[in-house]
């Protein structure tokens, strides 16, 4: 019995079409408790989106519903042109979208080189997956063999970057990527997201850092109460506005 | 030196067998975190598949193993994870744990079904009677591929979770399911497959070990335990540390076998003797290991049960007991003599069942050994002096009691599986150490003396099954009582969330010790009045798993469920007996209740009661229930209609009728329907009591099952056409923000409630 | 004279990530102390320390003077430590009464069921009594939660994040309760996401990021604090 054998086939991204993910009027609720009220988010391809807004808007139930794990009760979910709606989270992974989900994105009991193995689900090399990580991230190369879990902070999410980065995705998807971690971390990971949105990845990053991915990201998607409540070019965001929403108004 | 190197080789052997077993343990515990107490069954099964294969139908060896080990085993582990497991993975701890013990107890009954005890051909070893020579010592082939086996399955489990990726992808599966998806990988494939192969791990341990021990289910299924042990030394997760405790269980058993057979070693201790030593030392050796477990912490995240847990009311429990009593008391003058010690059988049941309620129902604590405390009982009482005397009575439930506590203490720090666990291997300590001592039960039976009442004669069978409807009623509303005291809201407070009830200063220890020692006293009851001859094997630790799993299945917080696991447990034994033809499907009937359970993990009782719920509401209906259970009595006893036309008659009376007496009566459907209705059940009563049962259907058997038939065709026939109400979806105490939006906080909540954030 | 409630130098450490850093905080009796802070900043984990369920890797924790470290959870409740849990942990099979019963008897008071029936009116569920805690809409368990700790009879109250499903009403009426029980002399420590009720009823607040304290002062002062806005929107 082959593994994939169970497997419905994979859908095929088309990486020419303008827009890589979108997610139209989407409704997705916890039982009968509806948390998404009918959201529209578009990421253009080749572009970095940042979803910003403050603790409970609603956020990571977005990258929940558009990485495929928590099912959308209304709306429909595409990527690369084609509706994916209801299609399962490891077929939408095997098909090249990436998501590094909050807080931790590794295995902590498993080793680094293991974490990495686990990448290629998506059909990249194994050895190609660790030498590209290695090559971006000399200190993983260096504690290859120690257990995920034992890593601090900065190198878990690190490694968790790597894993996704190695996979060569058609979108990547970060939530919280700079939760627990200190400024000058939270920059280094930003470069390898500008990094790797100039080789022409397509990126959603959610964040409650809203300076540091706005320097990074083209457009942005502010999200309060289950709801867009702003969208636009990033320069165009006002910042005061943002403190106001998370700081709660003088 | 020579019998050291032969005992050595002895244990190494048997090591491995349980390094073979455990390692499987503990690769389905890792992949889908529940502990496989059917690990052992599944064994014994393939080992008698093998011995029909090869023996009884003169197969080859290679195509029986590969029949066996490669195809049957891991298809049965496949279908288990698949059919039954899958569906477990947010239940309750208690409710995991029953539904292995359920397989187990199903697995058992199938093999005495399939395999009934007979002069067998033997279960021979592999290339029997080639051996080898080694440091002087002769070694069999067989023990040099036990080894060879165990060497290979550590060597291959470690490249398959190692080196590949599918293997990888189980572990990690483990770690972060929903980021195991979001790789790619098929976390439910992984654990199927980890099943399969678990299941082939057991069968080829179950093999090697019948060809030592000999082919025996029970022996064979405990034996396998020893496995447990070793994978608990590996705290069920490492594989290095699982084979290092079966090395040293099977060489400590091997050394023990060794000293048993030496002059210097003591033949009996104190008058109990040594010789059970060997076959206890496995469960010794998990108990030992168990409590050298470091403490469980606190942890948040208490399971939000939203179920009704309603506290029982004093007039509905006054009013069930009493009904109890009557029923039981109306009931034994119909009977006859061995169906009414049959009856007695299941109260005694019953009674054991009860201890499960505050320990496992109000303080969940699970515990395996509920027969053991009421066969402890029942020793204590043959032994004391004073004949049976309500003194005897009163020091045997305090003594069992206070080893109850006893047992508790080294256990306290254990939690959910290991507790269970602990609590198995208690009983069968206590079985082999002490039950089977010829001194304690004398060729396997006591003799325990009638409680000595005034007025009462306890030997004559029809007041014996009276009494002990009293005494299951008394001790009923001793535990009603206790959960309506602080104790009691104690306990069940420790249950619903241990890190609360320390943050408001419970101390959690006494409230334990408490359960536990209240468990056990009421257990000891049902050993002391269980009066007259009793065999050992009624306390063995293969009768507490039936019981305990029907009692959760009956619902384990209600005394009604206890009652209703006991009575189902002494009524399937009255089901055999009367219904020969049946008595296969009886074996297998307990442990199918309890795999059941994985799709109903409420329990069945707490939906029967809802049925009833609106009759102890309605003082009318109460009043006919009662009168026409009364008239039917009267009926029978004037001769009017037949034994058999009363059982029949009032069963579709009490489980047909009554619970429709409400609608029927004050209901909202319209006065047509409700009176065409009510002839329709009239109609009904009519054939059930009217009929001649005994001369129309002549075997005992067509007639339960008619009672079956009548009873689910009618009840539920009136239920519907009497039932008005649309229906709705239950409206969840969380539909707050329809009207409004959702405040930010209740969307945080709402993430957080299904581990989206943290 | 010290604080009520002292937490010393606690640092806590899970495999190599540093959860909370050398924080130092404490709450006074008679004052809400709040302490606030970005997700995954450690506030929780230090409640978890205070309270005993989560040892610290270093550090002290004293109340009302006595080193209390290394007291089993139970022990620190009996001397006056009551708290709550972000995600609710009821007892949820239990009547709401009874909930708070269990409290009120743990702590030897004479009249326990009016107590209970007492402080539940007062937070403003006297009507819920009868119910199943399990029933409960999320906003009335936090209520029912606080109604719990209040009947430990505690000296120190921690709640965490006690206003998240309550609608503005409700939580208008925390803060007056809060500020009431800080009147009667109680130290209460405050987690909170609500910023307009932290900044409304705190006397001081304490900002937590990555595990260390980085600021402190009257709710003025740490708003206007430049670290602080920079923990919530990150270095610009």
């Amino acid at each position: 019995m082959s593994e994939s054998s169970t497997a419905s086939p994979p859908p095929t991204a088309d990486t020419t079409s303008p827009t890589i993910l979108a997610l139209r009027d989407v409704r997705a609720a916890y039982g009968s408790i509806e948390v998404l009220h009918g959201i529209t988010i578009e990421v253009p391809t080749g572009s970095v989106v940042a979803l910003l807004g403050p603790n409970g808007a609603g956020k990571t139930t977005t990258i929940s519903v558009a990485s495929g794990l928590m099912p959308v009760t209304g709306g429909a979910l595409e990527i690369a042109g084609q509706d994916v709606t209801g299609v399962g989270a490891t077929e939408l992974a095997r098909a090249g979208v990436c998501t590094v989900p909050e807080g931790r994105g590794v295995f902590p009991n498993l080793t680094i080189t293991e974490n990495l193995l686990m990448a290629s689900y998506t059909g990249v090399e194994r050895n190609e997956i660790r030498d590209l990580a290695f090559a971006r991230f000399p200190r993983l190369a260096e504690r290859r063999d120690q257990l995920a879990g034992t890593l601090s902070g900065g190198e878990q999410q690190m490694l968790a970057m790597a894993r996704a980065l190695s996979t060569d995705p058609v979108i990547l998807m970060l939530d919280e990527l700079s939760m627990g971690l200190a400024p000058k971390i939270v920059g280094q990971l930003y470069e390898q997201v500008a990094a790797i949105a100039a080789d022409g990845v397509s990126v959603l990053v959610v964040e409650q850092f809203a300076r540091s991915v706005l320097g990074v990201a083209d457009h942005a998607v502010v999200m309060a109460h289950g709801t867009v409540q702003w969208s636009g070019a990033a320069n165009d965001l006002d910042e005061d506005l943002l403190t106001s929403t998370y700081l709660g108004g003088p | 030196m020579q019998q050291l190197i032969a005992y050595t080789i002895i244990g190494l052997t048997t090591g491995a067998i349980y390094a073979v077993a455990a390692s499987g343990l503990v690769v389905t515990y890792t992949t889908s975190g529940i502990f496989n107490f059917a690990h052992g069954a599944t064994g014994m099964l393939a080992a008698f598949t093998y011995w029909q294969f090869r023996y009884a139908w003169g197969w080859p060896a290679p195509l029986a193993l590969l029949l066996v080990l490669g195809v049957i085993a891991p298809l049965f582990g496949a279908l288990v994870e698949r059919v039954v497991l899958r569906n477990l993975r947010d239940t309750a701890e208690v409710v995991k744990v029953t539904v292995t013990v359920g397989l187990t107890v199903a697995m058992i009954g199938l093999a005495t079904w399939l395999w009934p005890p007979a002069n067998r051909e033997r279960f021979k070893g592999f290339f029997d009677g080639n051996s080898v020579e080694i440091f002087g010592v002769n070694v069999s082939w067989h023990k040099l591929i036990a080894f060879g086996c165990a060497i290979a399955v550590a060597v291959g489990l470690r490249l398959v979770l190692y080196k590949t990726r599918l293997g990888i992808a189980m572990r990690a599966a483990v770690d972060d399911r929903n980021l195991a998806e979001l790789n790619g990988a098929r976390p439910g494939f992984a654990s199927m497959v980890a099943w399969a192969g678990s299941a082939s791990l057991a069968g080829l341990a179950g093999i090697l070990l019948a060809a030592e021990v000999g082919l025996n289910i029970v022996p064979l299924t405990l034996l396998v335990v020893s496995a447990y042990s070793a994978a608990i030394v590996g705290r069920l997760r490492s594989l290095p540390w699982t084979f290092v405790g079966a090395l040293i269980l099977g060489l400590l058993e091997a050394y023990t076998l060794w000293a048993n057979g030496s002059s210097w070693f003591p033949r009996e201790i104190g008058g109990f003797s040594t010789s059970g030593l060997r076959g206890a030392l496995p469960t010794i050796f998990l108990f030992v290991v168990l409590i050298a477990l470091p403490q469980a912490r606190l942890r948040a995240g208490a399971v939000r049960i939203r179920e009704r847990a309603v506290v029982p009311s004093w007039s509905m429990s006054l009013l069930g007991t009493g009904l109890l009593i009557a029923f039981v008391a109306s009931l034994v003058g119909l009977l006859t003599r061995a169906n009414t010690l049959q009856l007695s059988n299941g109260l005694v049941l019953a009674i054991a069942a009860l201890s499960l309620v505050p320990l496992t129902g109000y303080a969940g604590q699970l515990s395996l050994a509920p027969l053991t405390f009421a066969g402890l009982g029942a020793v204590i009482m043959a032994k004391l002096p004073w004949n049976g005397s309500v003194l005897a009575l009163l020091v045997t439930v305090a003594i069992v009691a206070a080893i109850g506590a006893l047992v508790a203490l080294p256990a306290l720090r254990l939690q959910g599986i290991y507790l269970a666990l602990a609590t198995g291997a208690f009983a069968i300590m206590v079985t082999v150490l002490i039950f089977n001592q010829s001194n304690v039960f004398t060729n396997g039976a006591v003799d325990v003396p009638p409680l000595q009442i005034p007025g009462l004669d306890l030997a004559d069978p029809a007041q014996k099954a009276i009494f002990l409807s009293v005494a299951f009623s008394a001790l009923a509303l001793v535990v009603v009582t206790v959960r309506r005291s602080r104790l009691g809201r104690r306990m069940v407070a420790m249950k619903d969330s241990p890190l609360a009830g320390a943050t408001v200063g419970m101390n959690l220890t006494g409230t334990k010790l408490a359960a536990f020692a209240l468990s056990a006293g009421i257990a000891a009851f049902a050993g002391a009045l269980n009066t007259g001859k009793v065999t050992a094997d009624l306390y063995s630790f293969d009768q507490s798993l039936p019981l305990v799993l029907l009692v959760v299945v009956g619902g384990v917080s209600a005394i009604s469920g206890a009652l209703f696991g006991g009575v189902l447990l002494g009524a399937n034994a009255l089901l055999a007996t009367i219904v020969p033809t049946l008595s296969n499907v009886t074996k297998v009937l307990p442990g199918l209740a309890g795999i059941s359970l994985g799709r109903n993990p409420d329990g069945a009782v707490p939906q029967i009661e809802e049925n009833f719920a609106p009759v102890g509401r309605h003082l009318p209906s109460i009043v006919i229930a009662i009168a026409g259970a009364v008239v039917l009595r009267l009926l029978t006893g004037l001769g009017v209609i037949g034994n058999w036309s009363f059982a029949v008659g009032l069963a579709v009376w009490v489980l047909a009728v009554v619970p429709n007496l409400p609608a029927l009566l004050a209901g909202s459907a319209e006065l047509g329907r409700r009176f065409a209705v009510g002839m329709g059940l009239l109609g009904v009563m009519g054939v059930a009591a009217g009929l001649d049962w005994a001369t129309l259907l002549n075997a005992s058997g067509w007639r339960l099952l008619m009672i079956v038939v009548i009873v689910a065709v009618a009840g539920p026939a009136a239920r519907s056409a009497l039932d008005t109400t649309v229906r709705t979806p239950a409206v969840s105490p969380d539909l707050i923000g329809i009207d409004r939006p959702f405040t930010p906080a209740e969307i945080l909540e709402a993430e957080r409630a299904v581990g989206a954030v943290r | 004279m010290s604080a009520t409630l002292e937490v010393t130098g606690v640092s806590v450490h899970f495999g190599g990530v540093t959860a909370v850093d050398d924080a130092h905080i404490s709450a006074d009796a008679g004052s809400v102390t709040g302490l606030i802070g970005p997700n995954g900043a450690g506030k929780t984990t230090l409640f978890n320390v205070i309270t005993g369920v989560q040892p610290a890797t270093t550090g002290t924790v004293t109340l009302e003077g006595t080193d209390i470290s290394r007291l089993p959870t139970f022990r620190r409740a009996r001397l006056g430590m009551a708290r709550t849990f972000q995600r609710l942990e009821l007892f949820w099979t239990l009547s709401v009464l009874d909930n708070v019963l269990v409290a009120a008897e743990q702590a030897g008071d004479p009249t326990p069921a009016e107590t209970a029936q007492r402080l539940l009116e007062r937070v403003g569920v006297g009507q819920l009594a009868g119910e199943q805690a399990g029933s409960l809409p999320t906003g009335s368990a936090r209520l029912v939660e606080v109604a719990r700790a209040l009947a430990c009879e505690p000296k120190v109250l921690l709640l965490d994040e006690p206003a998240s499903g309550l609608d503005e009403t409700e939580t208008r009426q925390l803060g007056v309760l809060l500020r009431s029980l800080a009147g009667e002399g109680l130290a209460v420590l405050l987690v909170e996401h609500d910023m307009s009720l932290v900044m409304e009823i705190c006397d001081t607040v304490s900002v937590l990021d990555l595990g260390r304290v980085i600021a402190s002062g009257t709710p003025a002062e740490v708003r206007a604090h430049p670290m602080v806005i920079e923990a919530y929107l990150g270095a610009a």
